[in-house]
């Protein structure tokens, strides 16, 4: 009996793993509108499988521990737990209403969802599956950021177009700093260094000073033969060493590579339509973004700076997960 | 005698500075006071679903008030609404004196295009108005005003929107039939001129006479549906009935009841507008179910611009922090002004004639169809300057 149980977990750890290979990472995409999340193996960069979720998933993180991919599912106003293992759902997090984005500190412990309607940050113990806590902040928190040592969290507002730094001790906000308008999504430097802030309206990404709580920098975008309008920054991820940074800029339809130490942009990459979050493979060697409106996820060789590969998946995809495997 | 002047000027300054500190220890008041002079609420409507609530406009201001203290709550700011109705036909002058005493220099209108200009004046300089009501193009060419900022999009904005939606859908032969009030015939201007920029033929126009008459009979719906397909009989051939009645007489007669089987656009049908309570794009959900939390009703255009208009003034004082007409005006019409309104993309003011750029919902009433500007309709400076007249035809000369 044992060892038959052992057999089928085998086979299982093999579906997943794909074919033998050194960086056999496997990508989970939420598929806001097709309410699915797809999964790929990103050593062939193929779909594996599709699994269904609740209604509208969109912010979607694994666990530090790798046993579950958690994914925000906005109209059932829940986080639904994915068992890695067997891509089965297993569980629940109460969230409160509608989440839309979260954060894990660290430690892997707590996680912070932002609740667009009712101006909240709930905190969330992972382990209990218990709510322990909320900060009240600004009108539509949307993005959540955590420093690298735990201590402060960043929620970005929307309406209030702010970001608000809270203490994970306290939970009361500590400082307020204004950037341009809807502000969506949070980043620091993995030395806790710098604080990127992307303005999805205002097309802008601030550099913030974490300690000072200002403003050091400002990033704007301008593409030839594109109009102001349509350059909406919205995904922000950084090299762990700090040098480069890559900005999703929506209905642009391409990502800006920036030298995060001058705050320059460099390159700029075509991708698919409406280009929403990013996520690194753990190596650093690539990166996968989203394509909300042609349903698809552009698949960019780091080093190299070149978009490699774009993937087929479910309807309106918004976030990406990497799980290292 | 020079230096004298400017020591009279000094302690002037001095004296209003000290009667405001006094001002605002006495009230311990919000420090922002943003007033809001509007007409009375239409009664009536021939929908039932169309007839205004009491509060529409204002709720929506109201609205954008808590959004801003949630704001200012962060920046110590602290915003509240004087909220005026005048009567119709009222000289707005007194309200305006009355707001101003207040120290109130941050006005929202929804008042008919008269009236509207009276305010400004009154106001001038020390005031700003933002018109959340009035589609009057005029009010934003001949009649300009530095004093006024425009919310509310123009007729030919909404014109130009319905147009390039009906010119992609090759829709573009069209019966036009306007009402025969004046604001009718200022909407049927613009969807002419619409027609003509953009590649449509009105293949005839009619025009429908009000008589006068109830909207509401207990059993006007038998007459309503021999009348309209009457009234449309023996057109020549065309795509779409486009109809132009702002004062809600015959246009929402006209679906389903037109004698060739066409769809209507327009004032009925497909209506172009800034805002429709069925809208949930872009976030836009979000501030739907902020309303209808607050109060207990669906979103309307009116409020929609209000609502604009607040969070204008929100930002504008976030940044600047000085809520004199000049200083916020400057705000808004520099590059940094972007204002995020559930739209998809920023809106910004023209600086040529202070209207507020921003694109506009094509709605059944059940649902948005779509987005104007389209797709292709391509501009140097900004697509959503294709809606509405532009800077180089603008007649506007700002003082």
């Amino acid at each position: 009996m044992r060892a038959h149980v052992r057999f089928v977990c085998l086979v299982t750890a093999l579906a997943f793993a794909g074919a033998p290979g050194a960086r056999a990472y496997t990508a989970y995409v939420s598929n806001e509108k097709g309410n699915t999340v797809t999964v790929i193996d990103t050593e062939k960069f193929e779909p594996i499988k599709t699994i269904k979720v609740g209604q509208r998933p969109r912010g979607i993180d694994v666990t530090q521990d790798g046993k579950f991919v958690l994914v925000a599912v906005g109209d059932d106003d829940t986080i639904q737990m994915i068992d890695t293992a067997t891509g089965g759902i297993t569980g629940t997090l109460p969230s409160g209403p509608d989440p839309e984005f979260f954060a894990q500190d660290p430690a892997g412990k707590l996680l912070y969802v932002a609740n667009e309607n009712d101006n909240t940050v709930t905190i969330i113990d992972i382990e209990k599956r218990a709510q322990v806590g909320d900060v009240q902040v600004g009108v539509e928190p949307e993005g959540i950021g955590i420093s690298p040592d735990g201590k402060i969290l960043v929620n970005t507002s929307e309406t209030t177009n702010m970001a608000h730094f809270i203490d994970t001790q306290t939970r009361r906000i500590v400082a307020n700093v204004l950037v341009d308008a809807r502000p969506r999504f949070a980043a620091f430097k993995s030395d806790g260094s710098e604080l990127w802030v992307s303005a999805e309206v205002g097309g802008t990404v601030s550099v913030i000073d974490p300690a000072k709580h200002v403003v050091t920098a400002k990033i704007s975008f301008a593409v030839p033969g594109l109009r102001a309008e349509a350059i909406q920054p919205v995904g922000v991820n950084i090299t762990k060493d700090g040098k480069t940074a890559f900005v999703a800029l929506g209905p642009a339809n391409r990502l800006a590579v920036v030298d995060a130490t001058t705050h320059q942009v460099e390159k700029y990459l075509l991708v698919g339509q409406r280009v929403w979050h990013m996520a690194f493979t753990p190596d650093e060697k690539y990166l996968l973004a989203t394509n909300g409106l042609t349903n698809d996820v552009s698949v960019i060789d780091v080093p190299a700076r070149k978009v490699i590969k774009t993937i087929q998946v479910g309807e309106l995809p918004w976030g990406v997960v990497i799980g290292s495997r | 005698m020079k230096a004298r002047i400017a020591l009279h000027m000094m302690c002037l300054a001095a004296v209003v500075l000290v009667a405001g500190l006094d001002y605002a220890q006495a009230q311990a008041s919000p420090e922002f006071t943003i007033g809001y002079l509007h007409r009375p609420p239409a009664k009536s409507a021939i929908s039932l679903l169309e007839v205004p609530a009491a509060n529409d406009g204002v709720a929506g201001a109201e609205l954008a008030i808590e959004d801003n203290n949630t704001t200012g709550k962060f920046l110590g700011q602290h915003f509240a609404l004087a909220p005026v109705e005048l009567k119709d036909g009222e000289d707005p002058a007194a309200a305006v004196a009355t707001l101003g005493a207040r120290g109130v220099s941050l006005l929202l209108a929804d008042l008919p295009p008269d009236a509207l200009l009276k305010t400004a004046d009154a106001g001038a300089p020390r005031m700003l108005v933002f018109n959340v009501g009035a589609a009057d193009d005029r009010l934003r060419e001949e009649d300009c005003r530095r004093a006024v900022v425009h919310i509310a999009p123009t007729r030919s904005m909404l014109a130009d929107a319905l147009a390039q939606y009906l010119v992609w859908k090759r829709w573009s032969r069209w019966l036009l039939v306007a009402g025969s009030h004046p604001n009718d015939k200022l909407f049927a201007d613009a969807l002419r001129r619409a027609a003509g920029r953009f590649g449509a033929k009105i293949v005839q126009e009619r025009t429908f006479e009000d008589n006068g008459g109830a909207r509401r009979t207990d059993s006007g719906i038998v007459q309503v549906q021999r009348q309209m397909p009457v009234f449309t009989q023996s057109a020549p051939t065309y795509d779409v009935l486009v109809a132009a009645d702002e004062s809600d007489v015959f246009a929402t007669y006209l679906p389903y009841r037109t004698w060739d089987a066409r769809p209507v656009a327009g004032s009925a049908g497909l209506v172009p507008t800034s805002w429709d309570a069925s809208f949930d794009q872009w976030g836009a959900v979000q501030l739907q179910n902020r309303f209808i939390k607050a109060f207990s009703r669906r979103m309307s255009a009116l409020d929609m611009q209000a609502w604009t208009a607040g969070r204008m003034i929100g930002e504008a004082l976030a940044h600047a922090h000085a809520a004199d007409a000049s200083t916020v005006l400057d705000f808004l019409k520099s590059p940094d002004f972007a204002l995020a309104a559930f739209k998809g993309q920023k809106l910004t003011l023209r600086d040529w004639n202070q209207q507020l750029r921003q694109p506009i919902l094509l709605t059944d009433g059940r649902t948005v169809v779509s987005v104007s500007p389209q797709e292709a309709f391509l501009h140097q400076v900004s697509e959503l300057d294709t809606l509405g007249i532009d800077r180089p035809e603008s007649k506007c000369r700002l003082k």
